[in-house]
This record gives structure tokens, C-alpha cells and sequence, in this order.
């Protein structure tokens, strides 16, 4: 850990440790929807310490909770996990060796790839994705485990708006890649994909299909490059 | 409370869930141990991750299920949008976003 922490710059950890802290409040608003939703306390703590992937898991509880099958629930958690595969292509150098690379492995999620995708070197990368994997596989259980709580006490948690944090963190998240404009313009042409998508798939898929704007990406950067030449 | 849920159907699909999970993260790099990508490749898979997370987030400002959500979230996830462009902390985006879609929903909007 000592490592890990004398890589990281003082402002880089800091946004870290906000990242895993707001994590932790978005776990706040998880357990409460589990608990409110009938779940018993400790489930959403535990799939947040095993299946540790936030969208997937409040899909999971709310369609349990709507009445869905298990079998529904875990499917779409699937496919909204899928998106790991392409993380994991994207970012494989940073997970280690050995037992480490199970738990490293285990730690791939939205927030730590973000982190690794932004730094420049390798050990730098490495560095920011362990921190704030480990950061977020305790705040998130834990968080969990609070909001299960508050569920017992506070009856609807949309009042308190926790619904609109999740997304305002990915989208935080996301906006230092979005400054370049191949790749902003490319992930425009899928949002309107998915939300198009939204109108026809089942819940789960239309992430998914966003996918298919990925070719304009090699058009957009070809155009810019010839610009550039110019 | 767990006679509201079943629960062992349910857990039984929850371990699922992780146990499907896991593999998916351990298959692309074991994908990628296999396969060389040249430079470019990796771009776009880079490209791919942004690409997804960005629809994620518009899925998850706009939509509850198969429908679109009241403006309240929206709004909320856009403030919290703005503010993390003008370079606000990160918390204050989170709160930002969660307390105007809170108002919002205080002053009656959905």
C-alpha cells in the first residue's frame, strides 16, 4: 500500500478518496432501496462485496423488487456487467500476479478503470487503480450497510434525490476523456443509440447497443488527423 | 423482512450474478494475453469503456425500468454535470446532483 501511496500525487488521491466517499454514499442509497424494498439487511452489503458493480446491482434489487424472477435479475445484471470485457481489454496491465490478480480482477469496475484510463504511466495507473479499488470494495459494502439503517427510518429515498447521484458520478467521471472531440462526438452518436434503443430492448441491452457508434470513432479520428495534416 | 423476498431462489441468483461477473472482468485480459492489439485497437477499446459509460450514465439519469423518469433526476444528474465541468469537488457534484432533484421533488416535479 506504502507504494502505491508515494505514487500518487497529493491531488489525484484526493480525488480518490472523494470518489470512494461518494461511492459510499451511493451505497447509503442502495441499501436503503433494498431494505425499503424487502430485502433483509445483510443482502445488499454481501452482493456488494461480491458482485461489487453499483448499476447491476440496483437493477437486480429493482427488479426483484417489481416482482421480477431471479432469473430476469441476474440476467440483467449480465448484460449491464458485460461491459466489463471491453474494461478489461482496455486496461489489463495494471491487475498484477498471482492471488493478486484474482482480487485485482475482482476490483475492475466503472470508477477504477476511469482512474487508470486518465493517468499517463504505467506505475501511475496501477497506483490510482488499486487505491481506488480497494477504497471502494469497503466503502461500498459499508455504505451498504448504513443504508440498510436508514432504510428502517427514512421511508422513500427519492425524496432525498439519491437516485440522481449515481449517474452524476459517472458522468463526473467521464468528463476529462470527453475533452477529446472524436470521442465526445462518439459517445453523443451512443447515448442517442442507447436511449433510442431504450424504446424496443429490455432493460439492460441499450448500454449495450451504444456499441455500434464505436466505428465512428475511427472516422472521427482519421478526420482529425487529416486536419491536423492540413 | 425476507418473507417479502424469496430468498433462496433470489441469493442463489445473486452468487450467479458475482460468480458471472468475475469471469466476464477476468476475460478480457485473458483475451488479450492471446491476442496482440496494435495500438490503434487499443484506442478504441478505450474509446469502447467511454463510450459505454456514457450511455450508462444517460440510461441511468433518464430511465427507471422500460420508461423515462420524471425531470427531477434529470436535472439533478445535469446540475451535478455542470459543476463537475467548471471543475467543482467532486462531493459537492454528488450532492449537488442529489439535493436539486430532492427540491425538485419537494416542490412537487416528479
Amino acid at each position: 500500500m506504502r507504494s502505491l501511496w508515494r505514487t500518487l500525487d497529493g491531488g489525484l488521491l484526493r480525488d480518490i478518496a472523494l470518489v470512494c466517499l461518494a461511492v459510499g454514499v451511493i451505497g447509503l442509497s442502495y441499501g436503503a432501496v433494498a431494505v425499503t424494498s424487502g430485502f433483509a439487511w445483510w443482502f445488499p452489503v454481501l452482493m456488494g462485496a461480491l458482485v461489487l458493480a453499483a448499476s447491476s446491482e440496483f437493477l437486480f434489487i429493482g427488479i426483484i423488487a417489481a416482482g421480477g424472477s431471479p432469473i430476469a435479475a441476474l440476467l440483467a445484471g449480465l448484460l449491464v456487467n458485460a461491459r466489463h470485457l471491453p474494461f478489461g481489454l482496455a486496461v489489463p496491465d495494471v491487475l498484477g500476479r498471482g492471488w493478486r490478480r484474482m482480487l485485482g480482477t475482482h476490483l475492475m469496475n466503472d470508477e477504477t478503470v476511469v482512474f487508470a484510463i486518465a493517468q499517463d504511466e504505467l506505475s501511475n495507473k496501477r497506483a490510482a487503480y488499486w487505491t481506488c479499488g480497494l477504497g471502494i470494495l469497503l466503502c461500498w459494502p459499508v455504505g451498504a450497510a448504513l443504508g440498510a439503517l436508514l432504510g428502517s427510518v427514512v421511508e422513500d429515498t427519492a425524496t432525498l434525490g439519491l437516485d440522481a447521484m449515481f449517474p452524476a458520478v459517472i458522468l463526473a467521471l467521464i468528463l476529462p476523456a470527453l475533452k477529446d472531440r472524436a470521442l465526445r462526438r462518439t459517445a453523443l452518436a451512443g447515448v442517442a443509440l442507447a436511449l433510442a434503443a431504450t424504446t424496443f430492448l429490455p432493460t439492460g441491452l441499450p448500454v449495450l447497443a451504444a456499441l455500434a457508434a464505436l466505428p465512428l470513432f475511427t472516422v472521427f479520428t482519421a478526420k482529425a488527423a487529416e486536419g491536423a495534416a492540413r | 423482512m425476507s418473507d417479502a423476498v424469496p430468498m433462496l431462489p433470489t441469493l442463489a441468483a445473486m452468487f450467479a450474478l458475482a460468480v458471472g461477473t468475475f469471469l466476464l472482468r477476468l476475460s478480457g485480459p485473458f483475451l488479450r494475453a492471446k491476442i496482440t492489439f496494435p495500438a490503434r485497437a487499443e484506442k478504441l477499446l478505450e474509446a469502447s469503456a467511454v463510450v459505454l459509460l456514457a450511455a450508462l450514465t444517460a440510461i441511468a439519469a433518464l430511465t427507471e425500468g422500460d420508461d423515462f423518469v420524471g425531470p427531477a433526476r434529470p436535472v439533478g444528474v445535469l446540475v451535478g454535470g455542470v459543476l463537475a465541468w467548471r471543475k467543482a469537488p467532486f462531493l459537492v457534484v454528488v450532492l449537488a446532483a442529489a439535493g436539486t432533484a430532492a427540491l425538485l421533488r419537494l416542490a412537487g416535479v416528479p
